[in-house]
This record gives C-alpha cells, sequence and structure tokens, in this order.
C-alpha cells in the first residue's frame, strides 16, 4: 500500500483519508482483512500510535471493525467510507475554488474554466 | 497511561559552564519522543542523566517515579552514541553477556534479527562494517524489554537504507507499553514515528509538543519548524 503523506499536516487524518478512498474505490471487499496497526506502521514508516488511532476512527465512522485477537476488517457497508470520501471531494473542492479566487476567478469563472477543461 | 520520566527543574554544568539549564518535563509511557536540537545543546547530557553517568548539578530526574540508580537502570535501555562494546568479541559473545547482564534481555529476539542482517553470530565484532556493527548495538538495546529505550544518535553514522532499517526496526520492537527517546538533528527521516517532540536550545527546553500540535499550530512539518527555531 502506497501513502502519499504531506507532513506539514497532522497523518491521522491522512491515514483515514486514503484508507477511505481504497474502501469507497472497492479495493478492498466487505470483511475483508486489513493489514494489522504494526504492519502498516512498520511498512509506511508511521508511528504506531497515529495508525491505531487512524484506525479506531474509521471504525467510529463504521468504515472498518476491529475482531478482538484477530484484527482490522472493512465494514459490511461502504456507503459509510463513500460518504467520508465525499466529504474529501467537497473540502479539495472549496480548497480548490477558494485558491482559484485568490488567482482572481470568481465561482462562475472556476465552473466556466473546468467545463472547457482539457486534459 | 503513566509518567515514566520526570525532569525537576534540572540543572547541570562542567565547571562555568551551563549544559542544561532548569529544564522541566515528564515523558508518559508508551510514547515515541524525539530529543532535538542541534549540536551542543544538551541532547547527550540530558540522555546521560536520565541513565545515571552524570548526576545533576541541581534539580532532579526520575524514571518511574524513582531517583536514578540500580532500580531505574534496570528499566532503561540505552544505546550511546558511540560503540562501548570489545570489537575482538563474537556476536554470539556479545549476546551472551548481555543476556547475562541483563534480566530482561531476549537472546531469541536478537538472534532473530541478526539473521534477517545475514549477520553469523560466529563473527567478530571488528570484522562487521561500520554500518552493520551500528545495527548490532540498536539489534542488542532492543531486544532488551525494558520501560525505557533512550537511543542517542541512533541514525547519524548509517547510509538512507540503514536508516529504513533502524526505524523498522524501532516500529518493530514498540511495546505499546514502553517509552523511546530518540536524540537525533536529523528530523525529516524521523519525525513520521514520532508521538512528540522536545527541543533543546544552548541547555534550555524550548518547546515540548505532540508531533501533530505542530502541524495544526504552525502547519509546518517538524522538520520545518525545527529549522525555523534554530535558523542563526
Amino acid at each position: 500500500m502506497d501513502w502519499i503523506i504531506d507532513k506539514s499536516r497532522p497523518i491521522c487524518p491522512q491515514i483515514c483519508e486514503q484508507l477511505c478512498l481504497r474502501v469507497a474505490a472497492g479495493q478492498f471487499a466487505p470483511h475483508e482483512k486489513i493489514l494489522s496497526v504494526r504492519e502498516i506502521a512498520v511498512a509506511a514508516g508511521f508511528n504506531p500510535n497515529t495508525v491505531q488511532r487512524s484506525l479506531e476512527e474509521l471504525e467510529g465512522k463504521g468504515v472498518l471493525y476491529s475482531v478482538r485477537g484477530s484484527g482490522w476488517f472493512v465494514g459490511e457497508d461502504i456507503a459509510q467510507a463513500k460518504e467520508v470520501l465525499s466529504g474529501i471531494l467537497a473540502k479539495k473542492t472549496a480548497d480548490y475554488f477558494a485558491a482559484m479566487q485568490i488567482l482572481g476567478m470568481d465561482a462562475a469563472a472556476v465552473k466556466e474554466y473546468v467545463k472547457e477543461w482539457k486534459e | 497511561m503513566s509518567e515514566i520520566v520526570r525532569c525537576n527543574d534540572l540543572y547541570k554544568s562542567y565547571g562555568n559552564i551551563t549544559a542544561l539549564n532548569n529544564v522541566n518535563f515528564t515523558l508518559e509511557s508508551g510514547k515515541i519522543v524525539g530529543l532535538l536540537g542541534p549540536n551542543g545543546s544538551g541532547k547527550t547530557t540530558l540522555i546521560k542523566l536520565l541513565n545515571g553517568l552524570l548526576t545533576p548539578s541541581k534539580g532532579e530526574i526520575l524514571v518511574d517515579g524513582k531517583k536514578i540508580g540500580v532500580e531505574t537502570k534496570r528499566l532503561v535501555a540505552y544505546l550511546p552514541d558511540n560503540s562501548y562494546l570489545n570489537s575482538w568479541m563474537t556476536v554470539k559473545q556479545i549476546v551472551e553477556y548481555f543476556a547475562d547482564f541483563y534480566e530482561d534481555f531476549r537472546p531469541e529476539v536478537a538472534y532473530e534479527m541478526l539473521a534477517l542482517l545475514d549477520i553469523a553470530p560466529k563473527r567478530r565484532l571488528k570484522t562487521l562494517s561500520k554500518g552493520n556493527k551500528e545495527k548490532v548495538c540498536l539489534i542488542l538495546v532492543m531486544s532488551r524489554n525494558a520501560k525505557l529505550y533512550v537511543l542517542d544518535e541512533p541514525i547519524a553514522g548509517v547510509d538512507p537504507a540503514a536508516r529504513d532499517y533502524v526505524i523498522s526496526t524501532i516500529i518493530n520492537n514498540y511495546n505499546p507499553e514502553a517509552t523511546v527517546v530518540i536524540s537525533t538533528h536529523l528530523i525529516a527521516d524521523i519525525e513520521q514515528i514520532l508521538d512528540e517532540v522536545i527541543f533543546l536550545k544552548n541547555g534550555s527546553l524550548v518547546l515540548h509538543k505532540t508531533v501533530d500540535q505542530i502541524r495544526e499550530e504552525h502547519e509546518k512539518s517538524v522538520d520545518e519548524l525545527f529549522r525555523e527555531v534554530f535558523k542563526w
């Protein structure tokens, strides 16, 4: 699993976001076991406490669940992950609009710009 | 969560040179703590005080609520900034030496880690490369089942791949009941594994925060903040 981490932001929400993204994208089946806290921490070089906190947060949101003694699993309903994901998308889009405004484009101009945008 | 380290008005001087000036902080168990500061800021002095290799000029330092002594040395696993092992000894002899010395030493853990590195137990220490020698020292320290691990510059002398090895060894052996204190000036390499950091500057504590606090409040990485605090 590759992680893209911005060190100037807290790590925990970034781990949550990226796990949600993968769940929402269907990279894991419901009830599939994911790596353990230690495995994630060692592979990515994260603090194990941070990884633990991230997984617990996702458990609170219903994206993951833990089984005592056997590890972490993907939840039944990926709607939860999709909800988290749509929150991220909304935030990123808002950030984008704000950044474009600084560059002198209002919302209408940005929308026009996006519509005409070719990759 | 219990308190593992406490410094009260800790002061240390060497003659008329002040190495630590009224340092106050506490550390909880279960944390990975970065002890950060430029050369000569007092990091090694603080570490030696934790180990009882030095005694405070004023103030006090407690480990697990106890004054530094035999009892606390039982709890602290220390990696010094230079090697102190006899280079004529074989790796196996050193492992046995440690097992003899420390009740909490787990030889099977040490041998397992040595095997992963392809270091044969019969090798003499002096025949190992500098990087491998340092790895052996780290393995010996992390093979103890201590309450407090104190690592003085564990990544300073090794190449980037070996640095990754050191970091993953620390995480792999991390025990949620123990605290690991890592002193370094190579912050970018290590900041992702830290829970909190202590900045020392000219013997004074200038900052003690969790890394997420730093990222939230300053919108900077620990490395960036360090460069700002210690700009000259």
